[in-house]
């Protein structure tokens, strides 16, 4: 285990807040643009180069130190109820290095991508890009749940604001709101299962909390249920089956983005937090096999989805879905180094895929892969960079992405889920043939029609190639690592036959037309009718949503209409009537009044006289 | 004359002034019983002031008179305006202030 400086992660987390407090409060220089997105792409690369720092001077140490700097925070009468500080291992030090890499990238990509758009609202969106950054970063240093659920709720407004940018569209208001909504539905459980947690053990810091998990002396009645509530969270940030929903829907936002939210953060946060808890997931085996389940059939579902879906950039979005089913299942399977590292690569690669993509969209003006064509030969480098990470994502030798699958196969067999190996295997059959499906269909093949353009510009293309290089190199420094895992030696073959197989077919399928896509289809019928209405998912989120929640809500409003206003209104009809029968006491005669007068003093004249 | 005979006028005139007040519907008559009522209570200062021998008594009655011209003067003067805008003094009639 290494340790990092506590000071230098401070730095990481100050950097973007502090350019987002610079953006956001400082009207002039927000409303100007360019100049904000040059302070935010600065604080980004300072942060960068602090989290490269930050790993480059971090000391090794034995595994039983505490790895989190605290300060006391929530003061109460029997000490402080809660801290707050970083927490800065090997993992968080990963995470960090991986946020502020994929976030200075997409920061330098938007320059050029959003060239187009008005000066204030690109003010707006580098607020909004180095608040999302600081979020993200307090949640990878975040030293215990409280800590951590505060930055998991500010990533999901970031990510809200993000993917509503261009909120004069409606699908995009739509999306973003549906997002917000889905996520929400999971954070509920991870609140409500935090604040259980607190009430058991009485604090929300990891530190106790896993000292006193690996000593078994964490005594707590109902974990599993409490440690699914804490999953819950996780399924919502990270689109786990059934909320996934959401994140195919995000794609409305600005296409860096969606890179950001599916490369480095956003999506990557349920990930973490179920890596990050794994010394209290591990106590509690019944829901890791749970994760591990749902993971791998969130991977197969996804994959099959994203086989038929004609946008680029959906298509991005459920293999991204897919492969965060990977990582959960190998959350799930109790190899969290597993999850981690193939986060890590997929973040790199997947970045690379969704700023290509962009790229590709830029240049065709369309988002539908059958109306592109040729453009490996107009454009090789963007072409070349985007096969690079679409091999790594299929899992080729000796990219990045097989490495990290394969640890994590690896890690399901050792945990002898043989069902969820066997989806895990097959989603990676699938992953290569929709991917090389997309190469195919938008890099080869015929042109259509004519879309002369010049080069990508620069900031564009040459974020690229660095995400493509970096990609390679990690796949290199793979390859020259010691390997010391327990697998068979057969699952490389298998893993490698598997990518090979899909690629083949996507090449019969769509580069030579051997096999006709439609008699695929045919053959396929049933799961190709249900993929291409998503399984239904989305009719049945909306049927829930207007018959359960829209009924509760009209039941709610005829209670509050009838009961509660009916209560106040009768009370109201009886005062005004009430007042209605005392006012005819006033005539406003005034000789009535002096009766009254005179009555009055009579009256008082007989009581004096008896009393 | 004993004390009780003046006492018995001021009750008289008080009462008189009252009635005044309550039956009669013409705004000027009401004033007109308030002024009797007024008195009365002079001729119950004046008598006690002379048969107790206490000056205080005659200096209350002066200023209750002034006061009492000034009263008038504000009532009359209403009464002319009421006059001018319902073109009525009755009493009956001015029930502006009915609830």
């Amino acid at each position: 285990m290494r340790l990092g400086s506590p000071e230098l992660a401070v730095l990481v987390l100050a950097l973007p807040f502090v350019s987002f407090l610079l953006i956001g409060l400082i009207r002039p220089l927000r409303r100007s643009g360019r100049p904000a997105a040059a302070v935010s792409i600065a604080a980004m690369a300072g942060a960068l180069i602090a989290a490269a720092a930050m790993s480059w001077q971090s000391i090794g140490v034995a595994a039983g130190l505490d790895p989190s700097v605290l300060w006391s925070w929530l003061p109460a009468d029997g000490g402080p109820m809660a801290s707050v500080g970083v927490w800065v291992d090997d993992m968080a030090m990963q995470m960090c290095a991986l946020v502020t890499l994929i976030s200075l990238l997409v920061q330098i990509y938007s320059w050029s991508y959003l060239a187009d758009e008005p000066p204030p609202s690109l003010g707006r969106y580098y607020a909004y890009q180095s608040l999302f950054a600081f979020s993200m970063l307090g949640l990878v240093l975040s030293p215990g749940f409280l800590q951590m659920f505060v930055f998991w709720e500010l990533v999901g407004l970031c990510s809200y604001l993000l993917i509503g940018y261009w909120y004069d569209r409606p699908s995009a208001a739509r999306a973003a709101v549906k997002a917000f909504w889905i996520t929400k539905l999971g954070d509920v459980g991870f609140v409500a299962g935090i604040v259980m947690l607190w009430a058991a053990a009485g604090t929300f810091d990891f530190w106790p909390l896993f000292q006193a998990a690996q000593a078994g002396a964490l005594n707590v009645d109902g974990l599993a249920t409490i440690m699914f509530l804490i999953y819950l969270g996780a399924v919502g940030k990270s689109a786990q089956f059934p909320l996934h929903i959401w994140l195919p829907d995000a794609m409305e936002g600005p296409t860096p983005v969606s890179a950001l939210i599916h490369a480095a953060t956003m999506v990557t946060a349920g990930v973490y937090m179920v890596a990050r808890a794994h010394p209290l997931f591990e106590l509690v085996p019944s829901v890791l096999t749970l994760i591990a389940w749902v993971g791998a059939f969130t991977a197969l579902l996804a994959a099959t989805m994203a086989c038929v879906e004609r946008d680029i950039k959906r298509v991005l979005a459920y293999s991204t879905v897919s492969q965060l089913g990977y990582m959960m299942a190998a959350n799930g399977a109790g190899a969290p180094d597993a999850a981690l590292s193939h986060l890590t690569t997929h973040g790199v690669f997947k970045a690379l895929l969704f700023l290509g993509a962009g790229i590709v969209i830029h240049h065709f003006h369309t988002n539908d892969v059958f109306r592109m064509g040729g453009l490996f030969v107009r454009q090789p480098w963007v072409g070349s960079a985007f096969v690079v990470a679409t091999l790594a994502l299929a899992g080729v030798w000796p990219l990045p992405g097989f490495f990290s699958k394969e640890a994590v196969l690896a890690a399901v067999l050792h945990a002898r889920l043989s069902v969820p190996f066997l989806m895990l295997v097959a989603t990676s059959v699938l992953t290569a043939f929709y991917m090389f499906r997309v190469v195919f269909l938008a890099f080869f093949g015929h042109p259509h029609g004519h879309h002369e353009h010049g080069a990508p510009p620069f900031a564009m293309d040459a974020v690229c190639r660095a995400l493509a290089l970096l990609t390679l190199v990690l796949g290199l420094r793979a390859v020259f690592a010691e390997h010391h895992g327990e697998a068979p030696a057969w699952l490389p073959a298998i893993s490698l036959a598997a990518a090979f197989a899909g690629i083949a077919l996507a090449w019969a399928a769509y580069q030579r037309g051997i096999i006709e896509p439609a008699r695929l289809a045919v053959a396929l019928a049933p799961i190709d009718f249900l993929a291409r209405r998503r399984y239904f998912l989305d009719a049945i989120f909306t049927g829930i949503y207007r018959f359960v929640l829209l009924g509760f809500s009209r039941v709610v409003g005829w209670v509050d209409r009838y009961v509660v206003d009916g209560v106040l209104n009768a009370l109201s009809a009886a005062a005004m009537h009430t007042g209605d029968r005392l006012r005819r006491l006033q005539s406003g005669r005034a000789q009535d009044y002096v009766y009254g007068v005179v009555l009055g003093v009579l009256l008082l004249l007989v009581w004096a006289q008896l009393g | 004359m004993p004390l009780s005979a003046y006492l018995v006028l001021a009750a008289l005139v008080f009462a008189i002034g009252l009635f005044g007040v309550l039956t009669r519907r013409n705004a000027v008559g009401i004033l007109l019983g308030i002024e009797l009522m007024l008195n009365a209570v002079n001729i119950n200062l004046v008598a006690f002031a002379r048969f107790r021998a206490d000056l205080a008594g005659l200096i209350f009655t002066l200023f209750t008179i002034a006061i009492t011209v000034a009263e008038v003067a504000v009532g009359l003067a209403i009464v002319i305006v009421i006059f001018r805008v319902r073109r009525t003094i009755e009493a009956d009639h001015l029930d502006l202030l009915r609830g």
